[in-house]
């Protein structure tokens, strides 16, 4: 038992070359394999028993046959998603929101880490830091709640508190599709930025005190310092942030499009995403073709977008790829 | 270095100090004031709400709409218990599969390691999508309308296994391993008796976080859940706002009441999601010097 732990790194190497070496392995860390088993057991159930369940989408599945046994279509089911208008519209509206919370989060979440960062009391960066990251620990049905106290056409306190005294008719927020590409968005940054902010926050405290301090005996003044010396040495981690976000540009936040929208049918045209579709084509239409059609397209378009990501970010610099 | 020069360098000017911390107060309203006005209509008169809308400063403050909900609790109780249960175990198990799996990998001898991360990474890229997670568990398990599945789908998240194993290969040296190995400690022995004490900060971090993401969790409920045995709490706070019937019917006032009184439907509403709300909130900012640090390990690449 003893002297595994010492020896380890050679027996390591040597594994590789022989079966025998193999089995010796497996016996000699039998404990930590054990330690495995459970969670691996629950990755796989959880995460790739339905990689393999994306054969669905070539199927013609009904829940008598099953899964495995229900017949094969081929590509029926794309062609049937693709053939609709909804295909393009939830893929326009999944990108486009996505790019927009991206570069709207980014500026603001920067602009924010480097503005806290400049107040050098020590009470009350903590504070504010508080209370803008609390949103982000709310869930998305309180989100809903809040939204609906001053969207709601009734007694919602924009339309009342704010139309009204200013003699604008009340709108019907609910119904109308063209001013959910502000309000998503704003939802988005109220929930996402305080968080966000944190980490470039944790980021620019531990740039070196000497950059600064060379700044300042070459007379830079604040402005000079944040756009010589913050800015530049901030780029890496905001450029594999961004990256790492578009990314998951095919994946878009279920709970934001779903529960802010009221999961309102009028709104549908600038609202719906792919997620929110899915979800729709198997629980409320029952058309398990479609909607794995739909997730299928998601899961391969989406990890395209993943290597495609970290293959940018490998190319710019490879300590900051993923894998 | 002397503090008058660090004053000199890192100083702003006092006018821009206020204007920065005004700008602040400003954007700390924005985060706050929003759930302020909930709060407000909560306890806000009904028919004040319909001659004024929702109002941050009530017009007539009225405590009707927590005693209708308090007056006959079952369900939202219920929703509480099944909440409270979920996160409960679900984060014990979570904290447990979390470094049951981190720690393996973390080890630099473990001939595997390479593997087993690798197993986990590719959850982190790919995945079945919604159709086929939802079949596995509604044809291959048979979870729905069960608590597991509510608490199966959180019950392990690949970014907190790369978060413990960091932490784990970066705060427990090799040595301290070796050398415990030679005093004649087993692995199990070492890992629960060495590395978790050691570890307790990344493991209550785990957990905070754990906590929340079941807490808040309604997505689960959504799809797997039809028996209302098995409602969780924001699940009903969903159905509350969607649909008003949902909470007429579940407040079993004794008939003669309902004759006689109008239930409040809007404060109703917004009392039930400061009742949702409420535990969590209180307990934040309490948690957040733990979440500021765990985002910082979290930040740190894996």
């Amino acid at each position: 038992m003893a002297e595994h732990v010492v020896s380890a790194s050679r027996s390591g190497k040597k594994s590789r070359s022989s079966v025998h070496a193999f089995l010796r392995n497996v016996l000699k860390y039998k404990v930590l394999l054990l330690m495995l088993l459970p969670p691996v057991l629950v990755f796989i159930v959880n995460a790739y028993l339905p990689m393999v369940g994306l054969l669905i989408a070539f199927k013609d599945i009904n829940y008598t046959d099953g899964i495995f046994t229900s017949p094969w279509v081929g590509f029926r089911n794309f062609e049937y998603l693709f053939t609709t208008t909804d295909a393009w519209r939830i893929t326009r509206n999944t990108i486009l929101y996505n790019l927009l919370f991206i570069f709207s989060g980014l500026v603001l979440s920067v602009g924010i880490a480097i503005a806290l960062n400049e107040i050098k009391t020590r009470f009350f960066p903590k504070l504010y830091q508080t209370i803008m990251i609390m949103p982000n620990f709310l869930s998305m049905v309180i989100v809903a709640f809040v939204g609906y106290a001053f969207l709601s056409s009734d007694s919602g306190y924009i339309n009342r508190s704010i139309l009204e005294p200013l003699g604008i008719p009340g709108i019907n927020w609910y119904t109308e599709p063209k001013y959910w590409p502000f309000i998503l968005p704003f939802i988005n940054i109220w929930k996402t930025v305080g968080m966000n902010s944190i980490i470039y926050l944790a980021a620019i405290t531990s740039i070196h005190a000497e950059y600064y301090e060379a700044a300042v005996i070459d007379g830079a003044g604040k402005w000079k310092q944040i756009r010589h010396i913050t800015l530049p040495l901030l780029t890496p981690v905001m450029v594999i942030l961004t990256i790492l976000a578009v990314g998951n540009i095919f994946r878009a936040d279920f709970g934001l499009f779903y529960q802010t929208t009221m999961n309102s049918a009028a709104l549908y045209p600038t609202t719906d995403v792919i997620d929110t579709y899915v979800y729709r084509a198997l629980m409320n239409l029952g058309d398990i073709g479609m909607s794995s059609a739909a997730s299928f397209y998601q899961s391969v378009v989406g990890f395209i977008c993943i290597m495609g990501a970290n293959w940018i970010v490998k190319k710019i610099n490879s300590d900051n790829a993923m894998f | 270095m002397p503090t008058s020069k660090a004053a000199a360098m890192n100083g702003l000017s006092k006018p821009a100090h206020v204007a920065l911390n005004t700008a602040f107060i400003i954007i700390g309203l924005i985060c706050v004031l929003p759930v302020v006005l909930v709060l407000a209509v909560s306890l806000s008169d009904e028919q004040s709400i319909y001659s004024h809308g929702y109002q941050f400063i009530p017009t007539k403050f009225s405590l009707a709409a927590y005693r209708y909900l308090f007056h006959d609790f079952s369900v939202v109780a219920r929703a509480y218990g099944v909440t409270i249960m979920v996160t409960v175990v679900g984060t014990i198990l979570n904290v447990i599969l979390t470094s049951l799996y981190a720690y393996p990998i973390s080890r630099q001898d473990f001939p595997f390691k390479k593997a087993f991360t690798m197993f986990i990474l590719i959850t982190m890229l790919f995945n079945g999508g919604l159709v086929s997670f939802y079949l596995v568990y509604v044809s291959v398990l048979h979870v729905n309308n069960t608590v597991w599945a509510l608490i199966l789908p959180l019950v392990t998240n690949p970014f907190w296994v790369i978060v413990g194993r960091t932490f784990f290969k970066e705060n427990i040296p090799g040595e301290v391993l070796e050398s415990a190995a030679i005093d004649g400690a087993g692995e199990l022995r070492i890992f629960l008796q060495l590395v978790l004490p050691l570890s307790l900060p990344v493991l209550a971090t785990m957990a905070l976080f754990s906590i929340f993401s079941y807490w808040n969790d309604w997505f689960n409920s959504l799809l797997f859940i039809t028996d209302r045995k098995w409602f969780s709490l924001q699940y009903v706070m969903m159905k509350a706002l969607l649909d008003f019937q949902f909470i007429q019917e579940n407040l079993k006032l004794s008939s003669n009441v309902k004759q006689q009184v109008k239930i409040p439907s809007e404060s109703i509403r917004m009392a039930m999601a400061m009742v949702g709300m409420g535990p969590i909130i209180l307990a934040y900012p309490f948690f957040q010097r733990y979440f500021v640090s765990g985002l910082t390990v979290g930040a740190v690449k894996g």
